[in-house]
């Protein structure tokens, strides 16, 4: 049974390993590597969770080659990339731009943990403050707190 | 201003319960995506059809609104809305068209002459491109699209009759008056 789950998840890694199949692969080295870079940053959506460079579903097959086919006619990759998400919408974008639905989600979490340090520091600073420069005990007070001590050692 | 500090938890749990509230409820499918074609013109097509000599195309379907369906032989929740969806065009005369999405024209044929035809006219979209402009991750989808050919409405896997009556057919009124 266990052999069995190891095979087939070898398998798996295999697949998704090569996802990017041969016949996809464009003649033109830099036209390729650049094809390569834009399908990293776009999600598949039948996954949800891989990028379409990774992914081994048809949808993500039929993605690789209209960007393939976007960069050979000649567009730039913000271009390539734009026709994708005028049809899929921003959620393809692997990392979501900065825009005003989006500031939430990229504002928050530094903004909390800003916060934190901020509470942090004013907790420290309070609690510096008592012990530092309490003013020595008078000789009269010495006197009675050594007789307090002795009394409660006896 | 002390007192208000230890509401702090309360107030996070409050907004984080709100949260699951709305994400968590029955019908919400995490998986289903908002279109980005919403509000925006049809990516236009000019099919070849299944049985038929006048292709499927855009601009011939502009004038009134129609309902865009797209299918494949190989899809299961197809199947599951095929019912519906021959209801719908039998009874309330639903101007409804097909695409067949990267499916073969005979398997696509075969599924119609088993199950029945509820589409005016099918167009073969066998390598997904058209689909692929329509922004389609995943078959069944149906797109509601006015008479100047906007998108209006796209609906992401198979119709129920809830969906349609609440909310395909109003949509269709509304947009036959319109």
């Amino acid at each position: 049974m266990r052999t069995w789950f190891l095979c087939a998840l070898l398998l798996m890694a295999s697949l998704s390993a090569h996802a990017v199949e041969p016949r996809e692969r464009l003649a033109d080295p830099a036209l390729e590597a650049r094809a390569r870079t834009i399908s990293s940053e776009l999600r598949c959506l039948v996954c949800q969770n891989e990028s379409i460079d990774e992914s081994g579903a048809d949808l993500a097959h039929d993605i690789r080659m209209f960007v393939r086919e976007r960069l050979t006619a000649g567009d730039t990759d913000a271009q390539a990339m734009q026709a994708i998400v005028s049809r899929y919408g921003a959620f393809v974008l692997l990392k979501p731009p900065v825009e005003r639905a989006t500031y939430v989600l990229w504002y928050a979490p530094p903004a909390l943990v800003l916060l934190g340090l901020i509470g942090t520091v004013i907790w420290l600073r309070r609690r510096q403050v008592v012990p530092a420069d309490a003013a020595p005990l008078s000789p009269e007070e010495t006197r009675r707190l050594d007789g307090l001590l002795r009394e409660n050692d006896g | 201003m002390r007192r208000l500090f230890y509401l702090l938890p309360l107030v996070v749990f409050m907004v984080l319960a709100g949260y699951f509230l709305v994400s968590l409820r029955p019908a919400h499918d995490v998986h289903e995506l908002p279109s980005a074609m919403i509000e925006k013109p049809a990516p236009t097509f000019d099919l070849a059809s299944l049985g038929d000599d006048k292709p499927l195309a855009l601009d011939a379907l502009k004038g009134h609104p129609f309902v865009i369906n797209f299918f494949a032989s190989w899809c299961v929740p197809c199947r599951v809305e095929h019912p519906l969806l021959m209801r719908l065009a039998q009874q309330d005369h639903l101007p409804l068209y097909g695409i067949a999405y990267k499916d073969k024209p005979a398997d696509s044929a075969r599924l119609l002459a088993t199950f029945g035809d509820p589409y005016r006219q099918v167009g073969i979209d066998q390598d997904g491109r058209v689909g692929l402009n329509f922004g389609v991750y995943g078959v069944p989808e149906t797109y509601v699209i006015d008479g100047t050919g906007i998108i209006r409405k796209r609906f992401v896997g198979p119709l129920t009759a809830e969906t349609v009556e609440k909310e395909l057919l109003p949509l269709l009124k509304q947009l036959g008056q319109s």
